[in-house]
Protein backbone atom coordinates (compact mmCIF):
# COMPACT_ATOMS: atom_id res chain seq x y z
CA UNK A 1 0.00 0.00 0.00
CA UNK A 2 1.26 3.50 -0.81
CA UNK A 3 2.53 5.33 2.28
CA UNK A 4 0.15 8.27 1.95
CA UNK A 5 -2.82 5.92 1.63
CA UNK A 6 -1.68 4.14 4.75
CA UNK A 7 -1.42 7.48 6.54
CA UNK A 8 -4.95 8.35 5.41
CA UNK A 9 -6.24 5.06 6.78
CA UNK A 10 -4.61 5.73 10.12
CA UNK A 11 -6.12 9.19 10.27
CA UNK A 12 -9.49 7.71 9.39
CA UNK A 13 -9.28 5.20 12.25
CA UNK A 14 -8.07 7.78 14.75
CA UNK A 15 -10.88 10.14 13.79
CA UNK A 16 -13.53 7.45 13.99
CA UNK A 17 -12.15 6.24 17.33
CA UNK A 18 -12.38 9.78 18.73
CA UNK A 19 -15.92 10.10 17.41
CA UNK A 20 -16.95 6.84 19.03
CA UNK A 21 -15.42 7.93 22.33
CA UNK A 22 -17.28 11.22 22.31
CA UNK A 23 -20.52 9.36 21.54
CA UNK A 24 -19.80 6.96 24.40
CA UNK A 25 -19.33 9.73 26.92
CA UNK A 26 -22.75 11.30 26.38
CA UNK A 27 -25.01 11.24 29.41
CA UNK A 28 -26.57 7.77 29.85
CA UNK A 29 -30.31 7.45 29.23
CA UNK A 30 -31.25 5.83 32.52
CA UNK A 31 -29.05 6.04 35.62
CA UNK A 32 -30.49 2.87 37.09
CA UNK A 33 -29.85 0.83 33.96
CA UNK A 34 -26.35 2.27 33.67
CA UNK A 35 -25.44 1.34 37.24
CA UNK A 36 -26.48 -2.23 36.64
CA UNK A 37 -24.42 -2.45 33.46
CA UNK A 38 -21.44 -0.91 35.23
CA UNK A 39 -21.58 -3.44 38.05
CA UNK A 40 -21.87 -6.28 35.57
CA UNK A 41 -18.74 -5.05 33.81
CA UNK A 42 -16.86 -4.70 37.08
CA UNK A 43 -17.56 -8.36 37.55
CA UNK A 44 -16.74 -9.38 33.97
CA UNK A 45 -13.51 -7.39 33.78
CA UNK A 46 -12.49 -7.55 37.43
CA UNK A 47 -13.74 -10.47 39.45
CA UNK A 48 -13.39 -12.91 36.61
CA UNK A 49 -9.78 -11.91 36.00
CA UNK A 50 -8.57 -12.25 39.59
CA UNK A 51 -7.60 -15.90 39.12
CA UNK A 52 -5.36 -15.43 36.10
CA UNK A 53 -3.80 -12.23 37.48
CA UNK A 54 -3.01 -13.92 40.81
CA UNK A 55 -1.60 -17.03 39.17
CA UNK A 56 0.71 -15.18 36.79
CA UNK A 57 1.89 -12.78 39.48
CA UNK A 58 2.73 -15.58 41.90
CA UNK A 59 4.88 -17.35 39.35
CA UNK A 60 6.48 -14.16 38.11
CA UNK A 61 7.44 -13.03 41.62
CA UNK A 62 8.88 -16.47 42.36
CA UNK A 63 10.91 -16.55 39.14
CA UNK A 64 12.31 -13.04 39.60
CA UNK A 65 13.42 -14.07 43.09
CA UNK A 66 15.26 -17.17 41.85
CA UNK A 67 16.75 -15.31 38.86
CA UNK A 68 18.12 -12.55 41.04
CA UNK A 69 19.50 -15.00 43.58
CA UNK A 70 21.26 -16.81 40.77
CA UNK A 71 22.80 -13.59 39.41
CA UNK A 72 24.05 -11.89 42.55
CA UNK A 73 26.37 -14.81 43.08
CA UNK A 74 27.77 -14.12 46.56
CA UNK A 75 29.43 -10.70 46.62
CA UNK A 76 26.27 -8.55 46.08
CA UNK A 77 24.24 -8.23 49.30
CA UNK A 78 21.43 -10.78 49.63
CA UNK A 79 18.83 -8.11 50.37
CA UNK A 80 19.12 -7.18 46.64
CA UNK A 81 16.76 -10.09 46.00
CA UNK A 82 13.88 -8.51 47.90
CA UNK A 83 14.71 -5.15 46.37
CA UNK A 84 14.70 -6.48 42.80
CA UNK A 85 11.49 -8.43 43.22
CA UNK A 86 9.75 -5.34 44.58
CA UNK A 87 11.07 -2.98 41.91
CA UNK A 88 10.33 -5.30 39.01
CA UNK A 89 6.80 -6.06 40.16
CA UNK A 90 5.89 -2.48 41.02
CA UNK A 91 7.58 -0.71 38.14
CA UNK A 92 7.01 -2.92 35.15
CA UNK A 93 5.54 -6.37 35.56
CA UNK A 94 2.30 -5.50 37.33
CA UNK A 95 1.47 -2.17 35.65
CA UNK A 96 2.42 -3.17 32.10
CA UNK A 97 2.21 -6.91 31.68
CA UNK A 98 -1.03 -7.36 33.61
CA UNK A 99 -2.88 -4.92 31.29
CA UNK A 100 -1.34 -6.74 28.31
CA UNK A 101 -2.68 -10.02 29.63
CA UNK A 102 -6.05 -8.40 30.27
CA UNK A 103 -6.03 -7.11 26.68
CA UNK A 104 -5.90 -10.75 25.63
CA UNK A 105 -8.56 -11.95 28.01
CA UNK A 106 -10.92 -9.00 28.42
CA UNK A 107 -10.22 -7.18 25.15
CA UNK A 108 -11.03 -10.10 22.88
CA UNK A 109 -14.16 -10.69 24.90
CA UNK A 110 -15.31 -7.08 24.57
CA UNK A 111 -14.63 -7.02 20.82
CA UNK A 112 -16.41 -10.26 20.08
CA UNK A 113 -19.38 -9.36 22.25
CA UNK A 114 -19.89 -5.96 20.64
CA UNK A 115 -18.96 -7.30 17.19
CA UNK A 116 -21.61 -10.01 17.42
CA UNK A 117 -24.17 -7.40 18.39
CA UNK A 118 -23.13 -5.35 15.36
CA UNK A 119 -23.40 -8.12 12.75
CA UNK A 120 -26.69 -9.47 14.15
CA UNK A 121 -28.19 -5.94 13.97
CA UNK A 122 -28.60 -5.74 17.77
CA UNK A 123 -26.80 -2.38 17.69
CA UNK A 124 -29.25 -1.17 15.03
CA UNK A 125 -32.07 -2.40 17.26
CA UNK A 126 -30.72 -0.27 20.13
CA UNK A 127 -30.35 2.77 17.89
CA UNK A 128 -33.84 2.44 16.45
CA UNK A 129 -35.30 2.47 19.95
CA UNK A 130 -33.45 5.73 20.53
CA UNK A 131 -30.76 4.24 22.77
CA UNK A 132 -27.27 5.69 22.33
CA UNK A 133 -25.65 2.35 21.54
CA UNK A 134 -22.09 3.57 22.08
CA UNK A 135 -22.93 4.91 25.50
CA UNK A 136 -24.94 1.86 26.43
CA UNK A 137 -22.38 -0.71 25.32
CA UNK A 138 -19.01 1.02 25.68
CA UNK A 139 -19.10 3.53 28.53
CA UNK A 140 -19.76 0.94 31.29
CA UNK A 141 -16.82 -1.10 30.03
CA UNK A 142 -14.42 1.85 29.90
CA UNK A 143 -15.39 3.08 33.36
CA UNK A 144 -15.19 -0.41 34.80
CA UNK A 145 -11.75 -0.80 33.20
CA UNK A 146 -10.55 2.48 34.70
CA UNK A 147 -11.75 1.46 38.16
CA UNK A 148 -10.85 -2.18 38.31
CA UNK A 149 -7.56 -2.55 36.42
CA UNK A 150 -5.60 -0.58 39.06
CA UNK A 151 -7.01 -2.90 41.73
CA UNK A 152 -5.92 -5.96 39.80
CA UNK A 153 -2.49 -4.42 39.44
CA UNK A 154 -2.19 -3.73 43.17
CA UNK A 155 -3.27 -7.31 43.80
CA UNK A 156 -0.60 -8.46 41.38
CA UNK A 157 2.09 -6.44 43.20
CA UNK A 158 1.23 -8.02 46.55
CA UNK A 159 0.99 -11.51 45.11
CA UNK A 160 4.29 -11.22 43.25
CA UNK A 161 6.27 -9.84 46.16
CA UNK A 162 4.66 -12.33 48.54
CA UNK A 163 5.51 -15.24 46.28
CA UNK A 164 9.07 -13.94 45.90
CA UNK A 165 9.53 -13.85 49.65
CA UNK A 166 8.05 -17.29 50.12
CA UNK A 167 10.17 -18.93 47.43
CA UNK A 168 13.28 -17.08 48.62
CA UNK A 169 12.89 -18.41 52.12
CA UNK A 170 11.72 -21.87 51.07
CA UNK A 171 14.70 -22.44 48.77
CA UNK A 172 17.10 -20.86 51.23
CA UNK A 173 18.47 -18.18 48.91
CA UNK A 174 17.42 -15.43 51.30
CA UNK A 175 16.35 -15.15 54.91
CA UNK A 176 13.01 -13.53 55.60
CA UNK A 177 14.79 -10.67 57.35
CA UNK A 178 17.04 -10.00 54.35
CA UNK A 179 14.09 -10.10 51.98
CA UNK A 180 12.07 -7.75 54.17
CA UNK A 181 14.97 -5.35 54.43
CA UNK A 182 15.46 -5.35 50.65
CA UNK A 183 11.73 -4.93 50.16
CA UNK A 184 11.78 -1.72 52.17
CA UNK A 185 15.12 -0.21 51.24
CA UNK A 186 15.03 2.93 49.10
CA UNK A 187 11.25 2.73 48.69
CA UNK A 188 9.51 5.70 47.11
CA UNK A 189 5.76 6.11 47.24
CA UNK A 190 6.09 7.91 43.91
CA UNK A 191 6.91 4.59 42.23
CA UNK A 192 3.51 3.24 43.16
CA UNK A 193 1.74 6.41 42.06
CA UNK A 194 3.70 6.26 38.81
CA UNK A 195 2.69 2.65 38.28
CA UNK A 196 -0.97 3.23 39.01
CA UNK A 197 -1.11 6.27 36.74
CA UNK A 198 0.12 4.14 33.88
CA UNK A 199 -2.34 1.44 34.82
CA UNK A 200 -5.34 3.74 34.60
CA UNK A 201 -4.24 4.77 31.11
CA UNK A 202 -3.81 1.14 30.06
CA UNK A 203 -7.23 0.22 31.45
CA UNK A 204 -8.72 2.93 29.27
CA UNK A 205 -6.78 1.82 26.19
CA UNK A 206 -7.60 -1.87 26.44
CA UNK A 207 -11.34 -1.37 26.91
CA UNK A 208 -11.85 1.44 24.42
CA UNK A 209 -9.65 0.08 21.63
CA UNK A 210 -11.29 -3.34 21.88
CA UNK A 211 -14.75 -1.81 21.91
CA UNK A 212 -13.83 0.22 18.81
CA UNK A 213 -12.86 -2.87 16.86
CA UNK A 214 -16.04 -4.69 17.84
CA UNK A 215 -18.30 -1.72 17.19
CA UNK A 216 -17.13 -1.34 13.61
CA UNK A 217 -17.06 -5.04 12.73
CA UNK A 218 -18.87 -5.58 9.44
CA UNK A 219 -19.95 -8.79 7.77
CA UNK A 220 -20.45 -12.10 9.52
CA UNK A 221 -19.09 -14.39 12.20
CA UNK A 222 -15.71 -14.59 10.48
CA UNK A 223 -15.36 -10.84 10.65
CA UNK A 224 -16.23 -10.85 14.36
CA UNK A 225 -13.34 -13.26 14.93
CA UNK A 226 -10.99 -11.01 12.96
CA UNK A 227 -12.11 -7.93 14.83
CA UNK A 228 -11.40 -9.65 18.11
CA UNK A 229 -7.87 -10.53 16.97
CA UNK A 230 -7.32 -6.95 15.80
CA UNK A 231 -8.60 -5.71 19.14
CA UNK A 232 -5.97 -7.68 21.05
CA UNK A 233 -3.11 -6.81 18.71
CA UNK A 234 -3.89 -3.10 18.64
CA UNK A 235 -4.56 -2.86 22.37
CA UNK A 236 -1.18 -4.43 23.09
CA UNK A 237 0.69 -2.28 20.57
CA UNK A 238 -0.93 0.92 21.81
CA UNK A 239 -0.31 -0.05 25.46
CA UNK A 240 3.38 -0.55 24.66
CA UNK A 241 3.69 2.78 22.84
CA UNK A 242 1.80 4.56 25.60
CA UNK A 243 4.08 2.86 28.13
CA UNK A 244 7.12 4.37 26.49
CA UNK A 245 5.59 7.84 26.28
CA UNK A 246 4.20 7.78 29.82
CA UNK A 247 7.44 6.47 31.30
CA UNK A 248 9.36 9.30 29.68
CA UNK A 249 6.77 11.85 30.80
CA UNK A 250 6.41 10.62 34.37
CA UNK A 251 10.10 10.14 35.06
CA UNK A 252 10.92 13.72 34.01
CA UNK B 1 -48.13 8.59 6.93
CA UNK B 2 -44.47 8.34 5.98
CA UNK B 3 -43.12 10.09 2.91
CA UNK B 4 -39.78 9.63 1.20
CA UNK B 5 -38.73 12.52 -1.02
CA UNK B 6 -35.97 12.06 -3.60
CA UNK B 7 -33.81 9.79 -1.47
CA UNK B 8 -30.41 8.92 -2.96
CA UNK B 9 -27.64 6.91 -1.38
CA UNK B 10 -24.29 5.65 -2.64
CA UNK B 11 -21.61 3.55 -1.00
CA UNK B 12 -18.43 4.73 -2.67
CA UNK B 13 -18.98 4.33 -6.40
CA UNK B 14 -21.94 2.05 -5.89
CA UNK B 15 -25.22 3.94 -6.30
CA UNK B 16 -27.69 1.92 -4.23
CA UNK B 17 -30.71 4.25 -4.13
CA UNK B 18 -31.55 6.60 -6.97
CA UNK B 19 -34.08 9.36 -6.36
CA UNK B 20 -36.52 7.18 -4.42
CA UNK B 21 -39.93 8.57 -3.61
CA UNK B 22 -42.61 6.68 -1.70
CA UNK B 23 -45.67 7.21 0.46
CA UNK B 24 -46.70 4.79 3.18
CA UNK B 25 -50.25 5.16 4.47
CA UNK B 26 -51.49 5.02 8.06
CA UNK B 27 -53.49 1.97 9.09
CA UNK B 28 -52.20 0.00 6.11
CA UNK B 29 -49.58 -2.62 5.47
CA UNK B 30 -47.29 -1.05 2.88
CA UNK B 31 -45.09 -3.54 1.07
CA UNK B 32 -41.74 -2.81 -0.49
CA UNK B 33 -40.84 -5.64 -2.83
CA UNK B 34 -37.91 -6.37 -5.08
CA UNK B 35 -35.09 -8.79 -5.71
CA UNK B 36 -32.28 -9.41 -3.25
CA UNK B 37 -29.75 -6.61 -3.44
CA UNK B 38 -32.18 -4.16 -5.05
CA UNK B 39 -31.76 -1.77 -2.11
CA UNK B 40 -34.81 -2.51 0.05
CA UNK B 41 -32.92 -2.75 3.34
CA UNK B 42 -30.85 0.35 2.60
CA UNK B 43 -34.07 2.19 1.76
CA UNK B 44 -35.61 1.22 5.10
CA UNK B 45 -32.46 2.12 7.01
CA UNK B 46 -32.42 5.52 5.30
CA UNK B 47 -36.06 5.97 6.26
CA UNK B 48 -35.47 5.36 9.95
CA UNK B 49 -32.11 7.14 10.03
CA UNK B 50 -29.82 4.15 10.63
CA UNK B 51 -28.12 5.24 7.40
CA UNK B 52 -27.91 8.91 6.42
CA UNK B 53 -29.19 9.46 2.86
CA UNK B 54 -26.92 11.52 0.59
CA UNK B 55 -29.88 13.44 -0.74
CA UNK B 56 -33.58 13.86 -0.06
CA UNK B 57 -35.58 13.73 3.14
CA UNK B 58 -38.09 11.61 4.99
CA UNK B 59 -41.12 12.94 6.79
CA UNK B 60 -43.17 11.20 9.47
CA UNK B 61 -46.70 12.66 9.48
CA UNK B 62 -45.37 15.92 8.13
CA UNK B 63 -42.35 16.12 10.47
CA UNK B 64 -39.11 16.33 8.52
CA UNK B 65 -37.08 13.60 10.22
CA UNK B 66 -33.91 13.98 8.15
CA UNK B 67 -33.49 17.66 9.09
CA UNK B 68 -33.77 17.00 12.83
CA UNK B 69 -30.80 16.91 15.18
CA UNK B 70 -29.88 13.68 16.92
CA UNK B 71 -31.62 14.89 20.06
CA UNK B 72 -34.91 15.74 18.39
CA UNK B 73 -34.90 12.54 16.38
CA UNK B 74 -35.17 10.59 19.59
CA UNK B 75 -38.79 11.63 19.98
CA UNK B 76 -39.73 10.15 16.60
CA UNK B 77 -37.46 7.14 17.11
CA UNK B 78 -39.52 6.18 20.11
CA UNK B 79 -42.61 6.10 17.92
CA UNK B 80 -40.92 3.59 15.62
CA UNK B 81 -40.91 -0.15 16.11
CA UNK B 82 -38.74 -2.34 13.96
CA UNK B 83 -38.55 -6.03 13.29
CA UNK B 84 -35.15 -6.96 11.89
CA UNK B 85 -34.32 -9.55 9.28
CA UNK B 86 -32.52 -11.76 11.82
CA UNK B 87 -34.83 -10.69 14.68
CA UNK B 88 -31.89 -8.93 16.43
CA UNK B 89 -33.03 -10.01 19.88
CA UNK B 90 -30.55 -9.22 22.66
CA UNK B 91 -29.10 -12.65 23.30
CA UNK B 92 -27.90 -11.90 26.81
CA UNK B 93 -31.50 -11.25 27.90
CA UNK B 94 -34.53 -13.48 28.32
CA UNK B 95 -37.54 -13.07 26.06
CA UNK B 96 -39.37 -11.10 28.74
CA UNK B 97 -36.36 -8.85 29.34
CA UNK B 98 -36.10 -8.22 25.61
CA UNK B 99 -39.68 -7.03 25.44
CA UNK B 100 -39.32 -5.02 28.66
CA UNK B 101 -36.12 -3.35 27.48
CA UNK B 102 -37.55 -0.33 25.61
CA UNK B 103 -39.98 0.24 28.49
CA UNK B 104 -37.14 0.16 31.01
CA UNK B 105 -35.10 2.62 28.98
CA UNK B 106 -37.78 5.11 28.02
CA UNK B 107 -40.90 4.86 30.14
CA UNK B 108 -41.45 6.02 33.67
CA UNK B 109 -43.36 2.87 34.57
CA UNK B 110 -42.61 0.94 37.73
CA UNK B 111 -41.13 -2.55 37.44
CA UNK B 112 -44.47 -4.38 37.95
CA UNK B 113 -46.13 -2.13 35.36
CA UNK B 114 -43.31 -2.88 32.91
CA UNK B 115 -43.67 -6.63 33.42
CA UNK B 116 -47.40 -6.38 32.97
CA UNK B 117 -47.09 -4.46 29.70
CA UNK B 118 -44.36 -6.80 28.42
CA UNK B 119 -46.52 -9.82 29.21
CA UNK B 120 -49.44 -8.22 27.40
CA UNK B 121 -47.27 -7.83 24.30
CA UNK B 122 -46.02 -11.41 24.58
CA UNK B 123 -49.59 -12.57 25.00
CA UNK B 124 -50.53 -10.67 21.84
CA UNK B 125 -48.04 -12.76 19.87
CA UNK B 126 -49.12 -15.90 21.75
CA UNK B 127 -45.88 -16.35 23.65
CA UNK B 128 -47.09 -15.55 27.17
CA UNK B 129 -45.44 -18.67 28.59
CA UNK B 130 -42.06 -18.26 26.86
CA UNK B 131 -40.93 -15.23 28.85
CA UNK B 132 -38.15 -16.95 30.74
CA UNK B 133 -36.49 -18.50 27.69
CA UNK B 134 -33.41 -17.08 26.04
CA UNK B 135 -33.53 -16.19 22.32
CA UNK B 136 -31.15 -19.07 21.52
CA UNK B 137 -33.75 -21.46 22.92
CA UNK B 138 -36.50 -20.18 20.59
CA UNK B 139 -37.33 -21.34 17.06
CA UNK B 140 -37.04 -18.88 14.16
CA UNK B 141 -40.78 -18.24 14.14
CA UNK B 142 -40.81 -17.61 17.88
CA UNK B 143 -37.90 -15.21 17.58
CA UNK B 144 -39.82 -13.22 14.97
CA UNK B 145 -42.82 -13.08 17.24
CA UNK B 146 -40.69 -11.91 20.17
CA UNK B 147 -39.25 -9.30 17.80
CA UNK B 148 -42.79 -8.13 17.03
CA UNK B 149 -43.68 -8.04 20.72
CA UNK B 150 -40.60 -5.93 21.44
CA UNK B 151 -41.38 -3.64 18.50
CA UNK B 152 -44.92 -2.93 19.72
CA UNK B 153 -44.06 -2.58 23.42
CA UNK B 154 -43.88 1.22 23.24
CA UNK B 155 -47.14 1.52 21.26
CA UNK B 156 -45.42 2.68 18.11
CA UNK B 157 -47.08 4.73 15.39
CA UNK B 158 -44.78 3.25 12.77
CA UNK B 159 -43.74 -0.35 12.31
CA UNK B 160 -40.97 -1.54 9.99
CA UNK B 161 -40.47 -5.20 9.20
CA UNK B 162 -37.43 -6.28 7.19
CA UNK B 163 -38.25 -9.62 5.57
CA UNK B 164 -40.40 -10.77 8.48
CA UNK B 165 -40.78 -14.28 7.15
CA UNK B 166 -37.41 -15.03 5.64
CA UNK B 167 -36.22 -18.44 6.82
CA UNK B 168 -39.66 -19.55 8.00
CA UNK B 169 -41.76 -22.38 6.66
CA UNK B 170 -44.80 -21.24 4.60
CA UNK B 171 -47.30 -21.90 7.37
CA UNK B 172 -45.38 -20.05 10.05
CA UNK B 173 -44.73 -17.28 7.52
CA UNK B 174 -48.47 -16.81 7.01
CA UNK B 175 -49.00 -16.63 10.78
CA UNK B 176 -46.43 -13.82 11.01
CA UNK B 177 -47.99 -12.01 8.02
CA UNK B 178 -51.41 -12.18 9.58
CA UNK B 179 -50.09 -11.01 12.91
CA UNK B 180 -48.52 -7.97 11.26
CA UNK B 181 -51.77 -7.25 9.46
CA UNK B 182 -53.86 -7.55 12.63
CA UNK B 183 -51.69 -5.37 14.81
CA UNK B 184 -51.48 -2.75 12.08
CA UNK B 185 -55.28 -2.42 12.19
CA UNK B 186 -55.45 -2.69 15.97
CA UNK B 187 -52.94 0.06 16.67
CA UNK B 188 -53.70 2.00 13.48
CA UNK B 189 -50.01 2.01 12.63
CA UNK B 190 -48.19 2.96 9.47
CA UNK B 191 -46.57 -0.37 8.67
CA UNK B 192 -43.82 -0.95 6.14
CA UNK B 193 -42.98 -4.54 5.22
CA UNK B 194 -39.99 -5.44 3.10
CA UNK B 195 -40.34 -8.70 1.29
CA UNK B 196 -39.40 -10.68 -1.77
CA UNK B 197 -41.92 -13.37 -1.01
CA UNK B 198 -44.94 -13.34 -3.35
CA UNK B 199 -46.95 -15.44 -0.91
CA UNK B 200 -46.64 -12.74 1.67
CA UNK B 201 -47.41 -9.96 -0.77
CA UNK B 202 -50.64 -11.66 -1.82
CA UNK B 203 -51.50 -12.41 1.81
CA UNK B 204 -50.96 -9.17 3.60
CA UNK B 205 -50.32 -6.15 1.37
CA UNK B 206 -52.49 -3.06 1.13
CA UNK B 207 -50.10 -0.99 -0.97
CA UNK B 208 -47.05 -2.16 -2.91
CA UNK B 209 -43.87 -0.41 -4.03
CA UNK B 210 -41.62 -2.32 -6.41
CA UNK B 211 -37.91 -1.53 -6.16
CA UNK B 212 -35.56 -2.43 -8.98
CA UNK B 213 -31.86 -1.54 -8.92
CA UNK B 214 -32.42 1.28 -6.48
CA UNK B 215 -35.41 2.85 -8.24
CA UNK B 216 -39.12 2.60 -7.52
CA UNK B 217 -40.39 1.26 -10.84
CA UNK B 218 -44.00 0.66 -9.91
CA UNK B 219 -46.54 1.35 -7.16
CA UNK B 220 -50.00 -0.08 -6.75
CA UNK B 221 -51.89 -2.86 -5.01
CA UNK B 222 -52.44 -6.63 -5.28
CA UNK B 223 -54.91 -6.43 -8.16
CA UNK B 224 -52.59 -4.21 -10.16
CA UNK B 225 -49.65 -6.47 -9.44
CA UNK B 226 -51.17 -9.38 -11.35
CA UNK B 227 -52.28 -7.16 -14.19
CA UNK B 228 -48.61 -6.47 -14.92
CA UNK B 229 -47.43 -3.75 -17.27
CA UNK B 230 -43.82 -3.12 -16.27
CA UNK B 231 -41.52 -5.85 -17.68
CA UNK B 232 -39.16 -5.93 -14.64
CA UNK B 233 -42.14 -6.27 -12.33
CA UNK B 234 -43.67 -9.06 -14.38
CA UNK B 235 -40.37 -10.88 -14.34
CA UNK B 236 -40.26 -10.58 -10.55
CA UNK B 237 -43.88 -11.51 -9.89
CA UNK B 238 -44.09 -14.37 -12.33
CA UNK B 239 -40.69 -15.83 -11.58
CA UNK B 240 -42.21 -19.03 -10.19
CA UNK B 241 -44.17 -21.69 -12.00
CA UNK B 242 -46.93 -21.31 -9.41
CA UNK B 243 -47.45 -17.63 -10.21
CA UNK B 244 -47.37 -18.33 -13.96
CA UNK B 245 -50.12 -20.89 -13.50
CA UNK B 246 -52.18 -18.41 -11.53
CA UNK B 247 -51.85 -15.95 -14.39
CA UNK B 248 -52.93 -18.63 -16.86
CA UNK B 249 -55.88 -19.61 -14.75
CA UNK B 250 -56.94 -15.99 -14.59
CA UNK B 251 -56.85 -15.65 -18.34
CA UNK B 252 -59.14 -18.61 -18.95
N1 LIG C 1 -23.12 -0.61 4.52
C1 LIG C 1 -22.98 -0.88 3.22
N2 LIG C 1 -21.82 -0.59 2.58
C2 LIG C 1 -21.67 -0.85 1.26
N3 LIG C 1 -22.60 -1.40 0.49
C3 LIG C 1 -23.78 -1.72 1.05
C4 LIG C 1 -24.02 -1.48 2.45
N4 LIG C 1 -25.29 -1.88 2.71
C5 LIG C 1 -25.78 -2.36 1.56
N5 LIG C 1 -24.89 -2.26 0.56
C6 LIG C 1 -25.12 -2.66 -0.85
O1 LIG C 1 -26.35 -2.11 -1.27
C7 LIG C 1 -27.04 -3.01 -2.11
C8 LIG C 1 -28.46 -3.18 -1.62
O2 LIG C 1 -28.45 -3.88 -0.41
P1 LIG C 1 -29.76 -4.18 0.43
O3 LIG C 1 -30.54 -2.94 0.58
O4 LIG C 1 -29.34 -4.87 1.65
O5 LIG C 1 -30.53 -5.18 -0.52
P2 LIG C 1 -31.93 -5.92 -0.22
O6 LIG C 1 -32.88 -5.36 -1.24
O7 LIG C 1 -31.68 -7.36 -0.47
O8 LIG C 1 -32.33 -5.63 1.17
C9 LIG C 1 -26.26 -4.29 -2.13
O9 LIG C 1 -25.58 -4.38 -3.36
C10 LIG C 1 -25.29 -4.16 -0.98
O10 LIG C 1 -24.08 -4.77 -1.30
MG1 LIG D 1 -32.43 -6.89 2.91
Amino acid sequence: MKPYLRAMRWLFHIGRYMQLLSASFRRPEKGRVFRRLFIRELDAIGTQSIGIVALLSLFMGAVICLQTAHQIGGWIPVYTIGFTVRQTMILEFSPTLIPVILAGKVGSNIASQIGTMRVTEQIDALEIMGVNSAGYLILPKILAGLCIVPFLVILSMFMGIGAGAWVGVATGVSSLADFEYGMQVDFHVFDVIYALTKTVAFGFILTSVSAYHGYYAAGGALEVGRSSTRAVVWSVVIIMVANLILTQMLLN
Amino acid sequence: MIELHHISKSFGEHEVLKDVGATFERGQVNFVIGRSGSGKSVMTKCTVGLIEPDQGHVSFDGRNFTALSRRDRKEIRQEIGMLFQGSALFDSMTVLENVSFPLKMFSNMSDPEISKRALECLDRVELADAGSRFPAECSGGMQKRVGIARAIAMNPKYLFCDEPNSGLDPQTAIVIDQLIMEITREYNMTTVVISHDMNSVMEASDTIHFVHEGRILWRGDRAGLLAGGVPELEEFVFASELMRRIRKAGEI
